[in-house]
């Protein structure tokens, strides 16, 4: 048992996890907005689609679903540019992986909350005359914000998470910084015990902040 | 067949599937009737009534609001409204649920608004004003700016009311409007629709409360097994 804790080189060479911290968040704010835009607009169409609309969405879905993230990233990041030779930076590359798959996820995530808006509510909007389009923006948009908040908190928490797989293609987010800390200073134990307490304590105050949300926008029934 | 009726619904038809839910029904509504519909419960009142707004399509006869046919655009080619038109035709219409469906969302005012602002076109400040002046008239001036959740089930169907009301439709529909509230909380919705009527307002009204049908309303439909008699 001759391992000694030492934190001062992690403590030196701190920005590489702080950094890492803010690509991170950076990362996922940007997958979540697009993903979200993505599920949001497939999920709409995808409830008013005929049968040749919802086989699309659902191939997208069940591909997305099935693949593993990391094989999706090594796919985007490396197979795409050379089969169709085009060139992009890793954080692009995994920005566009992680909205894909967000995408993905939140599709299901809106497309049951669209269903769980009661039926009398849509009723109550075509008795007063609203457009179909109106219905939408009104009153069905609003109140599946409201049912689908729980759900879409664990997804954003996720999502959060999964951002550590963009270190296999070289992205200087958390995961990476910890592993360039590591390799630098063979304090193993130190830098990851320091990253995971960085992964809690935001994850935590990204859930505390979404809860406040859902407390404010619930829908009592 | 009284060439002033408001409402008018010739032999209509409407089954779901096997099952002929109306059997060539015939009403007539003059201009400030209240017209209720009473009878078993699957007797198809409330199919009837979501007819006339066109919340459930039909398959036969029709039904015409101020001459106007509603969920088709003419009787005989039965060929449906196209949607910006039927939600035109729906705002001629106000309707009272059962189970109220007041938006959850939006506060007593707001509900009373959205449609007053989106289907009305009406100026903020003007709708306000009306949304104003109808939950004065419920006994709620006091609740505008509580949500759904925040009211009282006689309350929230109160709201409800002056949601349909606000839009000064030709014909309110009341669809069992007092059946999912507690015992105590019925009268004060009741009186609220004895008043409509004194003043003239045209309604079809399906409930169970017989006393109610008996002293506010002009005429008294029986309904069973799909069809109507007076």
């Amino acid at each position: 048992m001759g391992y000694q804790l030492s934190f001062t080189q992690i403590w030196a060479n701190f920005d590489k996890l702080s950094g890492g911290l803010l690509l991170s968040l950076e990362l996922a704010l940007i997958s979540i907005a697009i993903g979200a835009l993505i599920g949001l607009v497939l999920a709409i169409w995808y409830v008013s689609a005929g049968r040749i609309g919802r086989t699309l969405i659902s191939a997208y879905v069940e591909f997305i679903r099935n693949v593993p993230l990391l094989l999706l990233v090594y796919l985007v990041f490396y197979g795409l540019p050379t089969a169709v030779n085009i060139a992009y930076s890793a954080p692009v590359s995994f920005v566009a992986t992680l909205s894909l798959y967000a995408g993905a996820y939140l599709v299901e995530v809106f497309r049951s909350g669209l269903d769980a808006v009661p039926k009398g509510l849509m009723d109550a909007g075509k008795a007063m005359g609203l457009t179909p389009w109106q219905r939408l923006i009104y009153v069905r948009l609003p109140t599946m914000t409201r049912i689908t908040l729980p759900a879409l908190s664990n997804t954003f928490i996720s999502l959060f998470k999964d951002t550590s797989i963009a270190s296999v293609i070289a992205v200087p987010e958390l995961t990476y910084g910890a592993q360039w800390i590591n390799n630098k200073t063979f304090r193993i134990v130190e830098v990851y015990a320091v990253t995971t307490v960085l992964y809690v304590v935001t994850g935590y105050v990204i859930l505390f902040g979404l809860r406040l949300l859902e407390r404010r926008f619930r829908v009592e029934r | 067949m009284s060439a002033t009726s408001l409402l008018q619904i010739d032999k209509l038809n409407k089954s779901f599937g096997e099952n002929q839910v109306l059997t060539s029904v015939d009403l007539n509504v003059v201009a400030g009737e209240v017209v209720t519909i009473i009878g078993p419960s699957g007797s198809g009142k409330t199919t009837l009534l979501r007819c006339v707004n066109f919340l459930e399509t039909y398959d036969g006869g029709s039904i015409q609001i101020d001459g106007r046919e509603v969920g088709f655009t003419d009787s005989v080619s039965r060929k449906r409204r196209g949607e910006a038109d039927l939600a035109g035709m729906r705002a001629e219409t106000g309707m009272v649920f059962q189970s109220f469906n007041l938006f959850p969302h939006l506060t007593a005012e707001q509900n009373i608004m959205l449609g007053l602002r989106r289907v009305r076109k009406k100026p903020h400040k003007e709708a306000r004003e009306i949304a104003q002046h109808w939950l004065a008239r419920v006994g709620l001036d006091h609740k505008a700016d509580s949500l759904p959740s925040e009211l009282s089930g006689g309350q929230q169907q109160r709201v409800g009311i002056a949601r349909a009301v606000a839009m000064d439709p030709k014909v309110l529909l009341l669809d069992e409007i007092t059946s999912a509230l507690d015992p105590e909380l019925v009268n004060e919705v009741l009186d609220v629709v004895r008043q409509l009527a004194v003043e003239g307002m045209t309604m079809l009204v399906v409930t169970h409360e017989i006393a109610f049908a008996r002293d506010a309303s002009h005429r008294i439909v029986f309904m069973a097994d799909g069809s109507g008699r007076e």
